[in-house]
């Protein structure tokens, strides 16, 4: 039996063409031994959610530089449950201010990571808090 | 079990999570084959091949249209290189095909190579039964992007297509050994970049002078960008199977798949049983000194050891 990878989605939700923040993301978890599947940028939390599950990844990553995080994310999360795959954990980053994070977390955003943080904080956010599934 | 009845029933969520467990060599994997396997032998494989950046995957999303028109059902497997420095991967195929995310007819599973070298990994083949029992008509399997020598997918696929672009090799490097002998179809896309012709003219030369055989590769210029040629290549491809399946080649040829496939386990198997047996012995460690003393060969030494053990215990 092969140790088990993580696997991540990071996604781009909604209209953002935006995707440097997202690429230097799925290079330091693709350096950090995970196998990182990125979306490309515009997709719907429709198009997320169905990836994320013919994936079977263990975290999505969404990164929204666009405002409109209080729109779309819920709407992933929501789609999760319905689709019964909220087992897979949900973080954000971009520019989100600071007033919405509780917000986001309400809705099953599990963290959100803003400018300014290190990707050694995001991989061991990701390592500690993914649900081991067997 | 019952995520061999879930996938059976058309369920896509136990569809990807038993490719997870074939790809991770669960332990349950062995019985999910093991169930699923009497249910394949359905779908027919079609393998894209081809450099880095040639435009595979793009071409892969021209064709899935295609295919859709005809209603078929349709399995993607697009792998990319795992790290060999941290185990890591990037991947990006399915980014060329992000149009199909809402069609629930296709299906799109990104893997990594996860240390194998032939262009695949080795759970590529598990992951095509899964496909296959699934119901999907067809299954596409893209390789990594491909040098000269990682020809495993011509061992997996029905019809392998090599996907070139223009002026990527003069006349000689067409001639050489390794992946030119592998498609079935040979696909020139980009080809609205100069030098198709004579890169088609250079392919066409090497592929009339090997006259012994009884599927005559065509050869088809696609712009994806522009969606030219798509048609085409998937008339190619239906011709290709018809061939295949005319005087029983194809039988013939997955007959010689499962040859191999046995073949390749038992190695598995026996290699996995030395390394137990083995590894950590004094008697391993002492041949090792005897090597480095030069009191033995590795190969006299290797017979020795196997010799001295009894791999027809069950672990």
């Amino acid at each position: 039996m092969i140790e088990k990878k993580i696997r991540v989605l990071a996604a781009k939700v909604g209209l953002d063409g935006h995707d440097r923040g997202i690429k230097v993301i799925a290079q330091a978890l693709k350096d950090a031994g995970m196998e990182v599947i990125y979306t490309g940028i515009r997709q719907t939390p429709e198009q997320i959610v169905e990836i994320a599950i013919q994936e079977d990844v263990d975290v999505i990553g969404i990164s929204i530089l666009s405002g409109a995080h209080l729109q779309l994310l819920p709407l992933v999360t929501e789609l999760l449950r319905k689709e019964g795959a909220n087992d897979i954990l949900v973080v954000a980053g971009g520019v989100i201010p600071q007033e919405d994070i509780a917000l986001l977390k309400e809705c099953g955003i599990k963290e959100v990571f803003t400018s300014g943080t290190l990707t050694g904080d995001l991989i061991k956010f990701i390592k500690e808090n993914i649900i081991k599934r067997e | 079990m019952d995520i061999v009845k879930d996938l059976l029933k058309g369920d896509r969520k136990a569809l990807a999570r038993a490719i997870s467990m074939v790809d991770n060599e669960d332990l349950q994997s062995k019985e999910i084959i093991k169930e699923i396997f009497p249910y394949t032998g359905k779908a027919f494989i079609i393998g894209i091949t081809g450099p880095p950046g040639s435009g595979k995957s793009s071409l892969i999303n021209r064709l899935v249209y295609v295919m859709r028109k005809e209603d078929l059902k349709i399995g993607i497997i697009a792998v990319d290189p795992t790290s060999p420095f941290t185990g890591g991967s990037i991947l990006g195929d399915r980014i060329r095909m992000q149009e199909h995310n809402s069609d629930k007819n296709v299906f799109i599973r990104s893997m990594s190579t996860r240390g194998s070298l032939g262009g695949i990994s080795n759970a590529t083949r598990g992951v095509v039964h899964l496909l296959d029992a699934f119901g999907k008509d067809i299954v596409i399997i893209e390789t990594v992007g491909v040098g000269q020598s990682e020809v495993d997918i011509a061992k997996n696929a029905d019809t392998t297509i090599l996907v070139l672009t223009p002026l990527s090799g003069d006349s000689v490097q067409v001639l050489k050994a390794g992946i030119m002998e592998i498609p079935d179809i040979v696909v020139i896309n980009k080809a609205d970049l100069p030098g198709a012709g004579i890169s088609q003219t250079d392919i066409n030369i090497m592929l009339d002078f090997k006259n012994k055989r009884t599927w005559r590769p065509p050869v088809v210029q696609t712009i994806t960008l522009n969606d030219v040629g798509t048609q085409k290549l998937w008339e190619e491809i239906k011709k290709h199977r018809r061939f295949l399946e005319k005087d029983d080649y194809l039988a013939k040829l997955r007959a010689e798949r499962h040859q191999k496939d046995v073949l390749l386990f038992m190695e598995n198997i026996i290699k996995t049983k030395i390394w137990n047996t083995i590894m950590g012995t004094a008697m391993f460690e002492e041949m090792i000194t005897k090597i480095n003393n030069k009191e033995i060969d590795p190969l006299s030494a290797a017979q020795e050891i196997l010799n001295s053990i009894d791999l027809t215990n069950h672990e």
